[in-house]
Order: structure tokens, then C-alpha cells, then sequence
């Protein structure tokens, strides 16, 4: 009880404060680690800070425990030109990205640090938390943005991306986002910011709210072992669609995955049919990706699919019905049997060098 | 135990949407709507519980406008027992959605809700999560597997992450959101179509909820996406090879 009254007039001051202050754009952003490093994905959402506003100072938050964020964080400090300052939670109740105990962090994190803005990346992390944190914080969140046009006006898909949404946040202090990685490319930083790296603190847990923690527990992961690159950033995707016919067939996919340094996909119907893993559905409810080349094969191009892959550079498209939707979207496309051009492919393509 | 289930109208998921030529939003006039398919799932899984003897009663809930009783006779005639239609005449925020929720969840005391994890028109994907933190409820999303233990109160929710499949396990009272593979909802029988019928469908008005209708979000303009260029039909892999790597640089 004694924790809520001391965060209550916490937050009376803040809101003096943060209205005072609300005219200078400041970033809180919610990276996400692993084995040490800040994973990519949570750069974007830096990068998508630096369009809000030229002088937008920005917080990276990292939560964690032991030696790993320790090494996440030294990382941290020097990822990107834009992080002023890595802020670290350290305990054991983060040793997993759970929603119950982010939640609680966000909020009091904000309420002290005032920010105008915090963002994630729209990934399963993001899309988990951002929202509870939200309502705890009383603001409407837009989640899934993929232009910035101003602090406060934002462009999202509607409707499977089949149409875009503008919208304006005309509300109070945060303004929360969570934005798509591929809408917002982080440009590769030239050598190492050794000087002027951002400064690193510690966040004082002792006045979390602990109501709600400790009602979840994570039990497990399961994740297939793969040498296949993240297919939300890989340059290259091969998909196979239920066409493929069988999971021991989506070998030939791997290999030319493989052929062409690739990352493998599938549609949600090879995932349902049991060939692949859930983590490589690309679509409106799996991942979104915009590699520079995208090949689906066997795949009949349904709304939902093109909603994950429609902001690919060049498409192909490899099926067998010269009438499936996918050849309207695609930039080559090749009406044949996939298990004759699969191994032609394999046969002529170039090596990697 | 009693299980409460968010449902939403929307457009019916294989219909080709048009984009107002005024770009205040999409067509919705005479054109086809359905219940969310997300929130058909949820409800099925409240149906699968409720078969199975771990909970007494299904509770359907909606918010909008007076049409939104065509899905609550939906979701009764899948099997729910009872339904509330909550009256607002304008599009409401997922906050105030969560909001109105805890309301109902105040009255109804439910020892677990279940939503679709997002309506597949607006994509918002916020209001499971939201209502979960409003509540202080541990939350399940993007669930693909349940699993209840009545003894010791928790649910076991297998989850589609980016990473693969996470396994958490949750104290109830909980908040699930459920993907595509948790099951394959059923049909509405025609018996159970007319059974529906007199089920009874409480309404309650914005008012009587007393809950703050949030406004913060406003919608600028609707637009279409940028069309792709039309590409090519080839006619063999050696062409394709060619384009690839002389007219596209991508190999």
C-alpha cells in the first residue's frame, strides 16, 4: 500500500513536470536482448525515435538478470548515436520478457523519467507488453506503425494492410508506439562509439508494484535449431505453401534457402498442415518481412498472406494455376510445376560467393 | 466457473475492401460482415471448456451499434448461454473497450475471459493485454494450446512467439488472447439457430456503465497502399535466373 501512495505523488509531480517540459521530445525505448547483445529488431525502434524529432534524447530500458544484461548493456551504450542512456532492471522477476512484471517497470519508469514518447518493436515482445503498459499509463497506444509523419501523427495498416490508417494522438504524455522493424531500416554505424557513449544506470526496483507479478511463470521455449538467418531481417525468403506437400519435402526449400543464404518461410497453411514450425508463417497474424527478394513457391498469394510479404523489393512467384492471386503481385512470375523448377533452380543458380 | 467472451463485427475476412473515395475510411456499407475470426476461436475454446466440466456458464459480450446483436445471436447459437450487447453509437478506442470490460467483469465475475488477439480490421491487437493490466490478471496471448488444472486454479497456455512456442503458466482468474491454430471453431446448427433466439441478450447503455470514453486517437484520413508495379510472366528458369541477377541485382 505504502509503494502505491509514494507512486502517487511521484506521479503528481511528474505530470507538473512532463507538462512543462512536454514541448521537448524524450524517448523511452524498450529494447529486447539476448546472449549478451541487443537484438536488432530493437534498433529500429531507435531509428524510428530519431524521425520523431531532430533533439529527441533517447532511454533505452533493458530488464534482465545476471551477467547477460550486464553485457547487453555495455552493448547498448554505444548501439546507436541517438542513446543518451541505458536504464537496467535487474532482477530475477525479469529473467523472462513477461508481460506482468514489463508492465509495472514501464509505468514506473515513466512516471519518473517523464518521457514523451515510448516505443517498441511491433514483434511478439512489443505487441505483448506495450499494451498492458498503456492501460496502466491510461493512454491510448498505435501500435504497428510504419511512418512517422511528426511527434504525434502516425500511418498504420487497417484491414491486412489493404488500406493505411492516419492517425493523430491528441492525448496526455506518453505517447506509446510500437513500430514495424521493416518500415524503419537502421543504417549501418560506422565503427565503434567508443567516446561518448550513453551513460548506464541502475532502475531503483524497490518501489515496484509487485501486484500482478508472480501470477505468471514461464515455463519453456521451443525453437527450432536453425543455420537459416532471422527471417524478419534477412535479405532473401523462400516460402513454401501447402503446395509443398509434405514436411519432408520443404527440404528442397531449405536447400535452396541455403543455395541462396536465405531465410525460410511458409504460409499459414503449411503451417497449419503440420510442415513447418509456427515461427516461419509470414502474414497478417505471423511475421512481416521486406526482404529485398521474396520467392514463394507453391503459394496461391491469399489477402492475408500478402499482408506479410506485399513490401518485398522483387517478388516471385513460382505455381502451378497461371490464375493464383500471388502472380498479381508478383514482379517474375513462373507458371510450372515448384518440383520441377525447385531442383533447376538448385541445379543453375549461381554459387554463393 | 464462468467464462466471458469479447466478440467483434467486422468485415468478413475474404471480402475485398474498398477505400472510401472521401478517405474518411473503408466501405462498410452492403457489404458482408461477420463475428471476428479470432473472436470465433475464443469463443469455441469457451465452448471446448465448458463441455469438458470446468466451467458452468459462457457469457458473449459485444460494443457498438444496435447490429452488433447479429454476432451475439452468432456467438449463441455456437452455444454461448447468455449474451450483453454494451450500446455506443460511435467507435470506441481498445482502452475503452478494456474499460467497459472491467465493468462487466465487475458484475459478472468471470474466472476467465477470452478474446481473439486482434480484430482483423483495424489490426490493433491491444485490447486482451489492456484489460488484463486493468485488472491486475496475468495474460495469455497469441494463445495456441490451453490446458486447465481445476485443483490448483491455472491454465497452461502454449504461445506463437517470434522465437517459436513459449509455455507459460498463469494463476486464474486470467485474460486469453487466442491465434489461429488454438482450434476450428464450429458451425451454428440449425436447431441451435432457433434455440438462440430466446436466449436472453441484456443490454446496457455507455451511461449506465459510467466508464470515461477516451478519445485520444483520431483518425486523420484512410488511404490506399502504394499498388506494385505489375511484373512479368516468364517462361523459363533461365530467364528467371537472368532477371534475377541482371535486371533485378538481387543474386
Amino acid at each position: 500500500m505504502a509503494c502505491r501512495f509514494i507512486l502517487q505523488n511521484l506521479s503528481k509531480r511528474h505530470l507538473l513536470h512532463s507538462t512543462f517540459a512536454s514541448r521537448s521530445a524524450s524517448t523511452l525505448i524498450l529494447a529486447e536482448h539476448e546472449g549478451g547483445s541487443i537484438k536488432a529488431q530493437s534498433l529500429s525502434a531507435v531509428a524510428a525515435a530519431s524521425s520523431i524529432s531532430g533533439d529527441n534524447p533517447v532511454s533505452l530500458l533493458l530488464a534482465g538478470s545476471g551477467s547477460s544484461l550486464q553485457q547487453a548493456a555495455e552493448k547498448a551504450a554505444t548501439c546507436h548515436p541517438s542513446v543518451s542512456q541505458v536504464l537496467v532492471a535487474d532482477s530475477d522477476k525479469f529473467a523472462h520478457p513477461l508481460a506482468e512484471p514489463w508492465a509495472k517497470l514501464i509505468q514506473l519508469v515513466q512516471l519518473k523519467g517523464g518521457y514523451s514518447h515510448v516505443i517498441a518493436t511491433s514483434g511478439s515482445f512489443g505487441k505483448n507488453i506495450l499494451p498492458r503498459a498503456a492501460a496502466l499509463l491510461d493512454v491510448s497506444p498505435v501500435t504497428d506503425v510504419v511512418e512517422i509523419n511528426g511527434p504525434h501523427q502516425f500511418i498504420r495498416p487497417i484491414y491486412a494492410g489493404n488500406a493505411l490508417c492516419t492517425v493523430r494522438y491528441t492525448g496526455a504524455n506518453p505517447c506509446m508506439l510500437s513500430v514495424r522493424s521493416t518500415s524503419f531500416p537502421v543504417p549501418p554505424i560506422s565503427g565503434d562509439l567508443k567516446s561518448g557513449g550513453a551513460s548506464i544506470s541502475e532502475v531503483d526496483l524497490s518501489t515496484l508494484d509487485e501486484d500482478s507479478i508472480g501470477k505468471s511463470r514461464f515455463i519453456k521455449l521451443s525453437s527450432e535449431e536453425t543455420d537459416r538467418p532471422d527471417l524478419g531481417s534477412a535479405r532473401v525468403v523462400v516460402t513454401g505453401g501447402r503446395a509443398l506437400k509434405s514436411a519432408d519435402n520443404f527440404k528442397m526449400i531449405e536447400k535452396l534457402a541455403e543455395k541462396l543464404g536465405a531465410a525460410v518461410g511458409a504460409t499459414r497453411a503449411a503451417v497449419d498442415a503440420g510442415f513447418v514450425p509456427n515461427e516461419l508463417q509470414v502474414g497478417q497474424t505471423g511475421k512481416i518481412v521486406a526482404p529485398e527478394l521474396y520467392m514463394a513457391f507453391g503459394v496461391s498469394g491469399a489477402i492475408q498472406h500478402l499482408a506479410g510479404m506485399k513490401d518485398s523489393k522483387v517478388i516471385v512467384a513460382v505455381n502451378k494455376d497461371a490464375d493464383a492471386p500471388i502472380f498479381q503481385v508478383a514482379d517474375y512470375g513462373l507458371v510450372g510445376d515448384l518440383f520441377e523448377v525447385i531442383p533447376e533452380l538448385l541445379e543453375k543458380l549461381p554459387e554463393k560467393k | 466457473m464462468k467464462i466471458m467472451v469479447a466478440v467483434k463485427r467486422v468485415v468478413d475476412y475474404a471480402v475485398k475492401i474498398r477505400v472510401k473515395p472521401d478517405k474518411s475510411g473503408v466501405e462498410t456499407q452492403n457489404v458482408k460482415m461477420s463475428m471476428n475470426p479470432f473472436c470465433e476461436i475464443a469463443l469455441e475454446e469457451a465452448l471446448k471448456i465448458k463441455e469438458s466440466g470446468l466451467a458452468k456458464e459462457v457469457v458473449a459480450v459485444s460494443m457498438g451499434p444496435s447490429n452488433c446483436v447479429d454476432t451475439l445471436r452468432t456467438g449463441l447459437a455456437m452455444g454461448a448461454d447468455r449474451a450483453i450487447h454494451v450500446e455506443a453509437s460511435r467507435d470506441l478506442v481498445p482502452l475503452t473497450v478494456a474499460k467497459l470490460l472491467k465493468k462487466l467483469v465487475e458484475i459478472e465475475n468471470p474466472g476467465l475471459l477470452i478474446l481473439g488477439k486482434q480484430a482483423i480490421d483495424d489490426d490493433c491487437n491491444q485490447t486482451g493485454q489492456m484489460i488484463a493490466g486493468l485488472l491486475g490478471w496475468p495474460q495469455g496471448t497469441f494463445a495456441s494450446k490451453v490446458v486447465f488444472d481445476k485443483e490448483k486454479q491455472v491454465a497452461t497456455v502454449d504461445r506463437e512467439v517470434d522465437g517459436g512456442l513459449e509455455t507459460l503458466c498463469l494463476d486464474l482468474p486470467a485474460v486469453i488472447t487466442t491465434d489461429l491454430r488454438l482450434n476450428q471453431p464450429r458451425y451454428a446448427t440449425l436447431p441451435n439457430i432457433m434455440k438462440a433466439k430466446s436466449k436472453p441478450i441484456k443490454k446496457f447503455t455507455l451511461e449506465e456503465l459510467n466508464v470515461e470514453i477516451k478519445s485520444d486517437i483520431e483518425v486523420v484520413q484512410v488511404t490506399e497502399p502504394p499498388k506494385r508495379k505489375a511484373g512479368v510472366i516468364l517462361s523459363s528458369v533461365d530467364e528467371l535466373i537472368d532477371k534475377l541477377k541482371n535486371e533485378a541485382h538481387v543474386i
